[in-house]
């Protein structure tokens, strides 16, 4: 808290300039304790009304019919499968995406080409791609009306309404996180530490395993967090390439949607409780990162 | 791509070749092949083919709920999200680290749990909804439920994009303009205010472009009555689900098209922000 109070009121003068003119001055650049409290209280009550109250609404709806209906809900078959579907899709494409993540990271950070502000800009694509058209590309490609479509159904292989293509989806969906975390990053911590390393005659790899990753393990940690979280609970692509089929190809946000429109409300908040549960330990793993390692995650990182 | 490094670090730092050769080989295949697909579909369509879809009053409704209720989700965020930063930024009260952590949740809270959450909120037996219902304001299943979702996802970007700039805005500034004589809100106005626009309208961008393709928060509160809370995205996936692949890929192309545009001008604006924040040192 301490640290950081000079970006909070004015400092406070010793009790002998009293309310004198310097007193005065510095008052000037705040407001008076009626607007603060006003103003803070508008803020906290927007903040209850739009993310408290339906944070607490999952939770209270879970549990209306009680502890055994809501654990009843979880280990139900399709439940586990929606589940099992999750993580195997998460263990999929969370890895996919930080090794690419690392691949770019590293092209973009410790050399120069032409180009690179295009490329840096064509990987932040994804996300200003709404969900539901990132499902629809892969659906026009690989769909039984799609490119490879009647060739892919000759082969007996099935992408689109199976995990292949949810996996796709979600990949294309969580594509930036790790990257966008790790260029930024890497370009502040510039080439001195792998070229004293080189220099000392380590190899490439040795200077990668013990050199740069030590110097981004938390954005690294902090990239895969998001991209995690994303992964887990991305609905709108997954919704388009899944075919929602019941226990084969539905993911827990699928069935929280189906269940939801099957009016089995506490069923549906339950699974959905599971979901806010790891966005809440996604939120306090990442704020607890920007506390305790603020200044080994990049400056100039947006969100 | 022409890969010459023209550093000297060339000869020295390895594995140029093979990563910048993993990197666009999976962007290419992952990314951009997929979204090329998309125009290629289209083209074939033609000009008057896309129209066609478009213009249908179905299409043309759902556009214009999708980019009103962003419009006005991103303007009530544009008021609040600096209002958060502000208390953020200047003020001391208890908990604030919490509140302040607390903002990122909608990045965080799966879309579909949002939507149900937020349903369950507002419609008329809701915690919410019990209020509003006596005052003869219907929020669930109306244009104002997607107006909710889309300020409820948009939130984070507004006030993620002011923060830092107020942090970093020098308070000798707003002591020169009060020692000048300048009431409070003469300074707030004209000193405070244009420091921080630009950041703001980057924010209201950015939380309108992630609004209007919102699908998951907002398909639960919406209703989704054709013409008058269909969303564009769903409208998509119900063409998808009737094989209208080419009605499907002319909306998702005028989409792409228009996300494209507005992201071309977050990307002016955040240009301008640094500008602005260069010249000012």
């Amino acid at each position: 808290m301490s640290q950081d109070a000079s970006l909070q009121d004015p400092p406070s003068l010793p009790p002998e300039f009293g309310a004198g003119p310097l007193a005065r001055r510095n008052a000037a650049i705040t407001e008076a304790p009626w607007v603060r409290y006003i103003l803070i209280g508008f803020a906290l009550l927007f903040l209850t009304g739009f993310l408290f109250l339906p944070l607490a609404t999952v939770f209270v709806e879970a549990f209306r019919n009680g502890w055994r209906l809501y654990l009843a809900a979880l280990i139900e078959p399709d439940a586990l499968a929606a589940i099992r579907l999750t993580l195997l899709t998460a263990v999929i494409a969370v890895p996919l995406n930080l090794l690419f993540g690392l691949c770019a990271a590293w092209a973009i950070a410790k050399f120069q080409f032409r180009g690179k502000a295009l490329l840096i800009s064509l990987i932040d694509l994804p996300f200003s791609v709404s969900p539901v058209v990132a499902g629809l590309i892969y659906v026009l490609i690989f769909g039984a009306h799609g490119w490879f479509g009647s060739w892919l159904s000759d082969h007996d292989i099935k992408i689109i309404f199976s995990t292949p293509g949810i996996v796709l989806a979600t990949i294309f969906v969580t594509f930036p996180f790790v990257a966008r975390e790790l260029i930024p990053l890497m370009q502040e911590q510039g080439t001195d530490y792998e070229q004293a390393a080189l220099s000392l005659g380590a190899s490439g790899w040795q200077t990668f395993w013990h050199v740069t990753l030590p110097n981004i393990r938390w954005g690294l940690l902090f990239g895969v967090l998001l991209c995690n979280s994303r992964a887990m609970g991305e609905f709108g692509a997954v919704s388009v390439v899944s075919g929602h089929i019941r226990g084969q190809t539905n993911t827990m946000p699928l069935h929280v949607e189906i269940l939801y429109n099957e009016y089995q409300f506490s069923a549906a908040f339950a699974v959905a409780s599971l979901l806010a549960l790891l966005a809440l330990v996604t939120l306090s793993l990442k704020s607890y990162l920007e506390w305790r390692h603020g200044d080994e995650l990049a400056a100039t990182r947006k969100h | 791509m022409s890969a010459t490094p023209v550093r000297r670090a060339r000869s020295v730092i390895p594995g140029f070749g093979i990563t910048l050769g993993f990197t666009l080989t999976y962007l290419s295949l992952i990314v951009l092949i997929p979204l090329a697909g998309i125009f290629l579909k289209a083209a074939g369509l033609g000009f008057s083919g896309i129209w066609e879809v478009v213009s249908s009053p179905r299409v043309l409704a759902s556009l214009k709920l999708s980019f009103g209720a962003a419009l006005v989700g991103a303007a009530i965020n544009g008021v609040f999200g600096p209002l958060l930063a502000w208390v953020f930024v200047r003020y001391r009260f208890f908990g604030k680290r919490f509140f302040d952590a607390a903002v990122d949740l909608p990045f965080a809270l799966p879309t579909a749990v949002a939507g149900i959450a937020l349903t369950a909120l507002y419609s008329p037996n809701g915690w919410i909804g019990q209020f509003l219902t006596p005052l003869g304001i219907k929020v669930a299943y109306t244009p104002l439920g997607v107006v909710v979702a889309c300020t409820f996802i948009g939130l984070p970007f507004v006030v993620r994009t002011v923060q830092p700039v107020l942090e970093e805005a020098e308070k000798e500034l707003e002591e020169a303009a009060a020692s000048l004589g300048a009431t409070r809100w003469q300074t707030i106005t004209r000193v405070i205010l244009p420091t921080v626009l630009p950041a703001i309208l980057t924010g209201f961008a950015l939380a309108f472009a992630r609004a209007v393709g919102e699908y998951g928060s907002v398909i639960f509160i919406a209703g989704n009555l054709p013409m008058i809370s269909e969303i564009t995205p769903l409208l998509i996936i119900i063409k998808l689900e009737e094989f209208d692949y080419a009605g499907a890929t002319a909306v998702a192309g005028t989409m792409l098209v228009l996300s494209f545009a507005l992201l071309l001008l977050i990307n002016l604006l955040q240009a301008w922000v640094r500008r602005r924040n260069a010249s000012a040192r």
